[in-house]
């Protein structure tokens, strides 16, 4: 029954190649990407209850076994994070078509995002390192074309850095690739696990070095994040929220994979990922309040949130990666919420530069309310998701004994809540200090298009969600993490006959 | 492995970052090109030399390893079509701002020049500026950077 395994890898390819030949009705492109996804959401739901309840779910493409062929394996990180992405990518097409703009005026869109969810599926799904980066590069230039989608001045610049910036990463992890299989003769995960273990300890060392640089580019992490809040803004607003709520944790997927597969227990760098983590969070906040624009300090706020999960990861504890995971979880929520408020807020206002926005809230105090949500999340008030996951954290710091990196996680929530803050009274409660550039829209009683508001109140109750079910989402973490931390669960599912 | 081809390798990755770290956007997607270049013969070396590997010629420990061989033609053609998307992202760019150099983010300059304009930095600008002056003024055959 393992062979629905390759399904969210392959259902969103040919659902992006019917695009292409429907590609005169947009109407059909539409129903084929809805329907794409909600079958993706559907099977990876079916996946990780099954995974949950049997164990990880093994596939050899072409009926190859494991080190010879390609394998793809569902174990649990895999596949919540896999239903997680979905859920996700499919509330943002639905927000996409609602939105006059990106959509509507590009034949490619579904087809170009379609190959994006199919990247994204398989970078979750892969077993081979060299498969990772096939989906990885999968995933970047549907990302290239989305995010220089409109082809202004603006975003061929931001682009541009980006681009760059991601290719040298690629060179990197081919880089890195073919020093792993020079130095072991296989590129299989599981493999690699084993057989990793027998090299000197100071190559090791370089492994996870490398790695983690090539993935921490991905991820932006301290000091390899710079492009990010200059590069995300400038898409349009779905993109961006797509681009915030997922890329960026793939690439901290990758780095929980590898650092806990390949190179526990031996090779600890545990304390390099925790100063790291610290960096990239007070970096990240501290960039976040320099800015007066609504979508640069959200993405300042990406940078800042990856800390956190790295934080978690570095403690190398089951509390450390548990509270990791949910934090993950809870952030790729969270975020892309943000941003699709953002959306919103572009979309009534002409604007998101908080000098330039005029008090929002009594035109559209729906918007104000799917703001106010995630953001408190973000910042950690209770009884929202942010703060189960911030006190899962905290609380394994605590325990680890880094109590610095604990007391450094909660001053940055502080300045967290103090940007918000100032998102709020910037565009929600002041008046426009500039001239707006654009007459502000007239908006019903939603606040803005019917299928631009529910996506983005759907998120938001997901959040709600997350923190409600807190209980069963931490222990359901807690079994994740034990897994990570005990590799040969992974090994020998893998070499099962 | 090959000295040579280590040699090769390491030369495209050294010219590479020369090139990448250029201002020119020409000049970028020439040592990015060069850069995946050296990590595919990296690729290719990474795997044992041989003979071409078709079953039934020869006894198998003869052959080359045939993987990374399969993996460096996967690299090049990914390198190959984002390295065309770049050339026509750089094409666009010359066609909007007529000039081929990777432009400044203007959000980051303008955040950047209002920690200048406070007048506080102001002040103490203008303060070192006076100090220099009386410097100048008491010493001024040797002047003050002796």
């Amino acid at each position: 029954m393992s062979s629905i395994l390759p399904l969210p890898v392959m259902l969103p390819l040919v659902g992006a190649a019917l695009c292409i030949v429907f590609g005169r009705s947009r109407r059909v492109q539409r129903t084929i990407g809805i329907t794409v996804l909600t079958a993706n959401v559907a099977v990876s739901a079916w996946l990780l209850l099954r995974v949950d309840a049997d164990g990880t779910l093994v596939t050899y493409i072409g009926g190859w076994p494991a080190p010879v062929g390609i394998t793809m394996v569902a174990d649990r990180l895999a596949s919540v994070m896999l239903l997680i992405g979905s859920v996700m990518l499919l509330a943002v097409l639905v927000y996409a078509i609602g939105q006059p703009g990106a959509e509507r005026n590009h034949v490619g869109f579904q087809s170009v995002y379609l190959v994006l969810a199919a990247g994204v599926s398989g970078a979750f799904l892969t077993g081979d390192l060299f498969n990772l980066f096939v989906s990885f590069e999968m995933m970047l230039t549907a990302s290239y074309v989305l995010i220089t989608l409109g082809g202004t001045r603006e975003q061929v610049r931001s682009g541009m850095t980006y681009v760059v910036i991601s290719l040298l990463a690629s060179v990197l992890f081919v880089t890195a690739l073919a020093l792993l299989y020079a130095a072991t003769g296989t590129v299989n995960m599981a493999d690699l696990a084993g057989k990793i273990h027998a090299l000197p300890e100071g190559l090791r060392l370089a492994f996870a070095m490398l790695l983690v640089v090539v993935f921490g580019i991905k991820a932006a992490l301290f000091p390899l994040f710079f492009w990010l809040p200059d590069s995300y803004p400038t898409a349009p607003s779905p993109v961006t929220a797509v681009f915030a709520g997922l890329l960026t944790k793939v690439g901290v997927y990758a780095i929980i994979r590898s650092q806990t597969l390949f190179f526990q227990p031996t090779t600890d760098i545990g304390p390099v990922l925790l100063v790291v983590a610290g960096l990239t969070m007070v970096v990240g906040v501290l960039g976040a309040i320099a800015q007066g624009d609504m979508k640069r300090i959200l993405s300042f706020h990406i940078v800042s949130q990856i800390g956190y999960m790295v934080m978690g990861l570095g403690l190398f504890t089951v509390a450390g990666l548990a509270g990791a995971l949910i934090y993950t979880i809870h952030h790729i929520v969270v975020k892309t919420t943000l941003f699709l408020t953002g959306g919103l807020v572009e979309h009534t206002a002409g604007t998101s530069q908080l000098s330039r926005v005029n008090g929002l809230l009594k035109q559209a105090p729906m918007i104000a309310v799917l703001f106010l949500v995630p953001a408190l999340s973000l910042a950690g008030i209770p009884p929202l998701s942010g703060f189960v996951a911030k006190f899962a954290l905290v609380d394994a710091g605590l325990d680890a004994r880094s109590y610095w990196i604990a007391g450094v996680s909660l001053a940055v929530s502080l300045l967290t809540l103090f940007s918000m803050m100032k998102i709020w009274a910037g565009v929600f409660w002041s008046r426009a200090e500039e001239a707006p550039i654009a007459p502000v829209r007239t908006v019903g009683k939603l606040g803005g298009p019917p299928l631009m508001v529910f996506p983005t109140a759907a998120l938001a109750v997901v959040s709600l969600v997350i923190a409600v079910a807190a209980g069963p989402i931490y222990a359901f973490t807690e079994r994740t993490a034990t897994d990570l931390l005990r590799p040969a669960t992974y090994v020998e599912a893998v070499f099962r006959p | 492995m090959n000295v040579v081809m280590a040699g090769l390798a390491a030369a495209l990755f050294t010219i590479g970052t020369y090139l990448v770290l250029q201002r020119k956007l020409s000049r970028i997607i020439i040592g990015l090109a060069l850069l995946s270049h050296g990590a595919n013969v990296l690729l290719i070396i990474s795997g044992r030399p041989g003979l071409a590997p078709l079953i039934g010629s020869e006894a198998a420990s003869k052959f080359s390893d045939p993987l990374p061989q399969a993996l460096a033609l996967t690299a090049i053609v990914i390198s190959f079509g984002v390295t065309a998307f770049l050339l026509s992202l750089a094409y666009r760019s010359w066609l909007l701002t007529a000039d081929d150099e990777v432009e400044d983010d203007v959000a980051d300059r303008a955040i950047g020049a209002r920690g200048e304009i406070d007048p506080e930095v102001q002040d103490e600008q203008a303060a070192i500026e006076r100090f220099e002056d009386l410097e100048v003024e008491a010493e001024p055959s040797t002047g003050p950077h002796e």
